[in-house]
């Protein structure tokens, strides 16, 4: 958990306590949720926290089995379901935005390091055989068809300069997100690089729209939270 | 190039708001007794009748249901609080900062499952409409003041349910000014070869509003 701890380096020792008893993991996996959904490129899978809440899924569903087995207050044992429904709504949601995004930029993902790392070895396993198959479809199907210079699935014709034909996330999206605390010097990563006296800050608890990619380093610290 | 915007992925349905908004805490009045429940949100109880304690709203909703306990509306939801408010939001372009951020849902779930609970009820829920609507005129006079020298915009206590409204229309009107505000991306066919410095000279300058 990286981005906890960076987070809690800022923060004074108090603060830092009443997050860790207040913050439950299903607080976290709802923030994770929220960043997934509205993020523009797929996020790092956050395996810890996941493989927390899978634990305490797997727990609770016995505890359901044996209270419901010994016949204790029907009662409470609905709502302990109700609460296991939430959470298991929680992850399921959370891992299919992930498949989602991953579907629709399998290729961009395959070849990019960095995107490729963010990725749970489940999703890698996924994504590898996506590309494989959409791959061989578009080559059975069409390319194969085509005159020599234009067989590739990546590209346009043999002239074009990039890969033009594989779809890439936009991360000049504007996106609402909301910081915890006060943050100066943003650089915004607006029109040109050399532009730099355009340095932007965020008041806590204000919202903000903004161009993803000005935030992009903020929102994988944990810093900013998008909603 | 060819990726679109994905702003269907992005958007929360109004389910999905009432679902987050279901985890505000509310303080109940049961009239059963029953252990504390350790759930994965939480511990919450011992329950005992007429004993305040404090639950999250989907916990006081499904107790509620079943006849075993009454909810304490919000103190904000109150016939006095709202006018206040109501005033406030009349009397300013501000956004009044005195309601929650889902007071759209939470209000709407209780006036759903916990009506009886809730004094004066009918005078409550059409001061929260008038509310809602003189709020949303606001957002919505704001937005006309809008301008291509926008790389950002601040916004003080939107709630949850106005940010969704307003979002793919900011989202999009911003994307199209910045996408015609950036002169990177308009070829000059003159100047192809030293591009870089007449980007940097002819640089948009924007500022932020409010």
């Amino acid at each position: 958990m990286g981005s906890r701890s960076a987070e809690g380096e800022q923060s004074s020792l108090a603060d830092d306590y009443d997050a860790l008893i207040s913050t439950t993991d299903v607080e976290l996996l709802k923030r994770a949720w929220r960043n997934e959904k509205a993020a523009p490129e797929i996020l790092r899978f956050e395996s810890d926290l996941i493989n927390r809440v899978k634990g305490q899924i797997e727990l609770m569903e016995e505890t359901v089995e044996e209270k419901l087995s010994v016949g204790s207050d029907p009662l409470s044992v609905s709502l302990y379901q109700m609460d296991l429904d939430r959470t298991l709504f929680l992850l399921r949601s959370y891992l299919r935005i992930r498949i989602l995004k991953i579907e629709k930029y399998m290729f961009h993902i395959r070849k990019t390091q960095e995107l490729w790392n963010r990725l749970s070895r489940d999703e890698k396993l996924f994504t590898e055989r996506c590309t494989d198959d959409l791959k061989e479809h578009l080559e059975s199907s069409v390319l194969s068809k085509l005159p020599e210079n234009y067989q590739s699935y990546e590209r346009q014709s043999v002239i074009s300069e990039e890969d033009d034909m594989v779809p890439e996330p936009r991360l000049d999206t504007f996106v609402l997100c909301r910081s915890k605390e006060y943050l100066t010097g943003i650089q915004l990563e607006d029109g040109p690089v050399d532009d730099r006296s355009k340095l932007f800050e965020m008041e806590p608890d204000v919202l903000y729209f903004i161009c993803y990619k000005s935030i992009k380093p903020l929102v994988e610290s944990g810093k900013i939270d998008l909603l | 190039m060819a990726g679109q915007s994905n702003h269907e992925l992005s958007l929360f349905s109004a389910e999905e708001l009432e679902f987050i908004a279901e985890d505000e805490i509310v303080d109940i009045v049961p009239n059963l007794k029953m252990d504390p429940l350790c759930l994965i949100s939480g511990d919450f109880g011992p329950f005992t009748p007429q004993i305040v304690t404090q639950v999250p709203l989907w916990l006081a909703i499904a107790l509620r249901r079943r006849g075993k306990c009454s909810i304490v509306p919000p103190q904000w939801m109150t016939v006095d609080k709202l006018t206040e408010v109501l005033e406030a939001e009349r009397n300013s372009q501000e956004m009044s900062e005195h309601l929650p951020f889902h007071y759209v849902e939470i209000s709407r779930l209780l006036f759903d499952h916990a009506r009886d609970n809730i004094p004066d009820a009918y005078m409550v829920r059409s001061l929260i409409e008038d509310i809602r609507d003189v709020r949303f005129h606001k957002v919505e006079t704001d937005l006309e003041a809008f301008d291509g020298r926008t790389f950002a915009v601040k916004i003080k206590n939107l709630s949850a349910m106005e940010v969704n409204i307003v979002r793919p229309f900011i989202g999009r009107a911003l994307q199209a000014f910045y996408k015609h505000d950036s002169s990177d991306l308009i070829p000059d066919p003159e100047r192809v070869s030293d591009r870089r410095p007449q980007v940097a000279h002819n640089a948009p300058r924007r500022q932020l509003r409010r």
